[in-house]
């Protein structure tokens, strides 16, 4: 066993949130021109908890992620079939906007991509400017929601003082956390993070998934990871994908300490991978 | 019917609202449109100097026919036409550019590819572009106070004398400075940092396998480069010279403040000549009738013509090059 | 015992052949080595020579009296530049107003159609149109704006000098853009911005200060030509600011000047190929550190 019984989440307490789930993957395909990247999943992502997918690299499990938001279509010559709905409602419905997706689902990228012409404030602000009329904040209640999202962040104290210098500035670390406040600042349902640790140093990557677990009390999180430890730790429940197709989904511990699928058990006791 | 799908509303997801999908593909087009018909403007451009360019020329061309590029005469009182000489005198002084700049360029830019130390690399290049970017006039300037009295009284005398060099019909006749040899020479200067820079950076994408592999045969420094990195190079390079050529075809003032601006076929390169940018320059707001405008015009779009093709050969043989393919 | 069989070295083989030669083609190569490093001296010597002379030539005329006053008449010591300096300023405006929207925009469409077949078109006729001599600009601009109308005018010549700047802007456009790194394009998109205002206010926005420079390389390029000016801006002895009548320009009054037998104007001559000189050599040392910078601090 890769992954030592210690490590594991504590069981999950029994949901008191709604049964349904927050986001439910309907016989998704999805292809990069004749690459073929994901293969028929069907997945329900439960509300208010941390998914992780894990697999080796090219299961395709980022290229799913991607799905739910809706990015993956942005690389010419992409191509998805299937449903993906999102509290009840079919994102890929013919006559759904891209945009308005991406507006209620936060990503964070595996690296830190803070604009560079803009200040921390800037950032974190970056996803308000585009809502539409109505539903922009005013200057204050701009000022308040990047505070609560560095705070959620855990970035507040460390920036409080300079909100106004280049996000350039930061460490690797807190520019990953900026990254996350500024995914948070429009108050997502959903959050995707696509390896958000992979580029961080080991004490970044603790404070960035400490943050993780905090933030099922508030959204449903979906995070894909290599790291199968990071999934065992941070997730309740865990998707093990492999050229394509979804092997096996499972409570975390139960799929680390007892997989179902031998294909799952022989990536888990690193005999491949 | 519009639902503002306000950020943490649990239902209402997804669609948001019908005027924000719009006002996103509404934006899309626009810019899209924008930057396409700014696109579109450089082609029309072109166009449309081809067109003014030619109509203007075109009683010219009609009345004097194919002629108009041999005949010798030019006869404003007349209202006679030929632009022969200024044609062959743009010819001759681009050649005498190329033939003393491509060796000079070539070696400038061997010796940034693959001699100097990294850290002479950024200055010499940038020497080049700043001889690159120094205005026409100002070269003419040089040349006027600079160039021509040093030929004048020291090089031509050196060649035609003390050389021996005079009785060939080249180098013959009186030495006045003005001539066809300073303008042919403040082209090479002129012409220099541009086939340098083109050959510079072809032979710096030459692969290291190709050089190594030259060497580990045993090769000399001389005998990589030679055998090994120049071959792979050859067609960019030639890209270079042929761009410097559409350089040199075009010049204007440094060419017109030396070249002593006379209308003859010249066999000796001591003597004045023209050249048909030069020939514009000097007469165009002297020319009084339509006839003798509409011939400066026809000289300019056979100018036109001929840039324009020398330069899309050079453009092409780069591209060629850039695509990938050596030699 | 007989001995191992010894190796016989064949005499003739490749390898002892090229022993023999290995001195003369060693001096060879060191000699062809020498020339090279002669070819590169030889190369920068006219930069050298030429602004050597410039300096000494030119630095007497230098004073606040060059940018302020306007030309004396013949004979009288003194007297500056003051008209050519404002008219090419003007100049400079009138075609930045044509040369930066179009070739910005053109550079932003090549950079996001990169390879589609207007893309590769338009940028083969911005490199060609590049190519083109200033004098067919200037004959060009004559056609369409000076003899309809049947004066010469600083908007013609603005407008010559404007086409010029096109393919100049629009190439450091297109690469300036090019740097800036897909993920902060994916990341915009991921906050549910559209794909127009990614591009104008991410893409741009980081692009902007290489963007800026290219366009300012292109003004120093433009400053510094005469001979679209010709017979478009024609000059002007006397102050106009007036965008339909000529106009004097920097390097035509510079050639001008250059070619009169008085020493004061000729002076002034020198004066201002300097001052010409020295803005293109403050801007392309800038240029140089502001994209030189970029590309060393590498991609993302």
């Amino acid at each position: 066993m890769l992954v030592a019984e210690t490590e594991l989440m504590p069981a999950a307490e029994p949901s008191r949130a709604p049964a349904a789930p927050a986001v439910s993957i309907e016989s998704l395909n999805a292809w990069f021109g004749s690459v073929h990247a994901v293969r028929g999943v069907d997945l329900a992502v439960g509300h208010h908890e941390v998914t992780a997918i894990i697999g080796p690299s090219g299961c395709g499990k980022s290229t799913l992620l991607r799905c739910i938001n809706r990015m993956h279509e942005t690389v010419p010559g992409a191509r998805v079939t299937g449903s993906i709905r999102l509290a009840g409602r079919d994102m890929y419905a013919p006559g759904t906007n891209a945009i308005a997706v991406r507006r209620h689902v936060g990503m964070v990228f595996q690296r830190p991509t803070p604009f560079p012409t803009m200040s921390i404030r800037e950032n974190v602000a970056a996803g308000l400017k585009v809502l539409k009329g109505s539903d922009r904040p005013s200057r204050s209640e701009t000022a308040e929601i990047v505070e609560r999202a560095l705070q959620r962040a855990a970035l507040w104290d460390e920036v409080k003082d300079r909100l106004g210098a280049p996000a350039t500035g930061l460490s690797g670390g807190q520019q990953q956390r900026l990254c996350i406040a500024r995914a948070l600042a429009t108050e997502p349902e959903v959050l995707l993070l696509d390896e958000p640790t992979a580029s961080l140093d080991p004490i970044s990557t603790q404070r960035v998934e400490e943050l993780v677990y905090e933030l099922r009390r508030d959204m449903t999180v979906v995070i894909v990871t290599h790291n199968m430890q990071q999934a065992a730790r941070v997730s309740d429940r865990t998707v093990f994908m492999l050229a394509g197709e979804m092997v096996e989904v499972a409570p975390t511990r139960a799929l680390f300490m007892a997989p179902g699928d031998p294909r799952t058990e022989a990536y888990i006791t690193g005999r491949f991978g | 019917m519009t639902d503002h799908a306000a950020p943490g509303a649990a239902d209402e997801r997804g669609t948001g609202s019908a005027p924000a999908i719009e006002g996103a593909a509404v934006g899309d087009r626009i810019y899209r449109g924008a930057i396409t018909v700014f696109a579109i403007c450089i082609p029309l451009l072109l166009l449309l100097i081809a067109i003014e360019v030619g109509i203007a020329a075109w009683p010219a061309l009609r009345e004097f026919g194919f002629g108009f590029l041999s005949s010798s005469t030019w006869d404003p009182v007349e209202g006679n036409f030929g632009a022969g000489p200024a044609i062959a005198g743009t010819l001759i002084t681009s050649v005498i550019a190329l033939l003393i700049a491509t060796p000079l360029a070539l070696g400038a830019a061997i010796f940034i590819s693959e001699f100097a130390p990294a850290w002479l690399r950024t200055p010499v290049a940038f020497v080049m572009d700043l001889l690159a970017a120094i205005p026409s006039v100002v070269y003419g300037l040089w040349g006027i106070f600079v160039l021509v009295p040093i030929l004048r009284t020291h090089i031509m005398p050196f060649l035609a004398d003390t050389l021996g060099l005079g009785r060939f019909g080249l180098f013959s006749g009186p030495a006045y400075g003005n001539s066809v040899l300073a303008a042919g020479l403040i082209l090479a200067v002129m012409v220099l940092p541009y086939i340098t820079a083109v050959a510079r950076e072809v032979l710096l994408a030459v692969p290291r396998s190709q050089r190594e592999a030259a060497l580990a045969l045993g090769a000399t420094r001389w005998e990589m480069i030679s055998g090994a990195v120049l071959p792979y190079a050859k067609v960019g390079i030639l890209g270079g010279v042929i761009l410097g050529l559409g350089r040199a075809l075009g010049e204007t003032m440094a060419v017109t403040m030396v070249i002593g601006n006379r209308h003859d076929f010249t066999t000796s390169l001591f003597a004045p000549g023209y050249t048909m940018a030069s020939l514009i320059a000097n007469e165009f707001t002297e020319a009084t009738k339509d006839i003798h405008l509409s011939a400066l015009m026809a000289v300019g779009f056979v100018l036109f013509v001929i840039t324009l093709i020398v330069n899309a050969i050079a453009r092409w043989l780069v591209w060629r090059v850039s695509r990938g393919q050596g030699a | 015992m007989t001995g191992v069989p010894t190796t016989r070295r064949p005499t003739g083989s490749f390898a002892v052949r090229a022993a023999r030669t290995v001195r003369r083609r060693s001096v060879l190569s060191g000699a062809m080595i020498a020339l090279t490093y002669t070819a590169a001296i030889l190369a920068m010597v006219p930069l050298v020579l030429i602004l050597g002379y410039l300096i000494v030539k030119g630095a007497g005329a230098i004073s606040l009296d060059f940018f302020t006053q306007m030309p004396r008449p013949v004979g009288e010591p003194g007297g500056g530049m003051a008209n050519a300096i404002v008219g090419t300023l003007i100049l400079v405006g009138v075609a930045s107003a044509i040369g930066l929207p179009v070739g910005i925009g053109a550079g932003l469409y090549l950079a996001e159609y990169r390879t589609s077949r207007l893309a590769t078109l338009v940028r083969f006729l911005s490199d060609v149109l590049n190519g083109l001599p200033s004098i067919v600009m200037g004959i060009f601009a004559w056609q369409i704006l000076v003899r309809p109308f049947g004066k010469f005018s600083a908007m013609a010549g603005g407008v010559a000098l404007g086409a010029m700047m096109i393919p100049l802007v629009t190439r450091t456009t297109e690469e300036m853009v090019r740097t800036v790194p897909n993920t902060l394009r994916e990341a915009a998109l991921a906050l549910g911005y559209p794909q127009w205002r990614v591009s104008l206010t991410i893409v741009l926005r980081t692009a902007l200060a290489g963007i800026v420079t290219g366009a300012l390389v292109a003004v120093a390029r433009i400053a510094g030509e005469t001979a679209p000016l010709l017979f478009t801006a024609l000059g002007n002895n006397f102050w106009s600011t007036s965008l339909w009548e000529p106009i004097a320009a920097l390097p035509l009054q510079i050639f001008t000047y250059a070619n009169t037998p008085y020493d004061e104007w000729r002076t002034l001559a020198f004066g201002g190929a300097l001052v010409l000189i020295a803005i293109i050599l403050i801007i392309s040392i800038v240029a140089r550190l502001v994209t030189g910078r970029r590309h060393a601090g590498g991609g993302d």
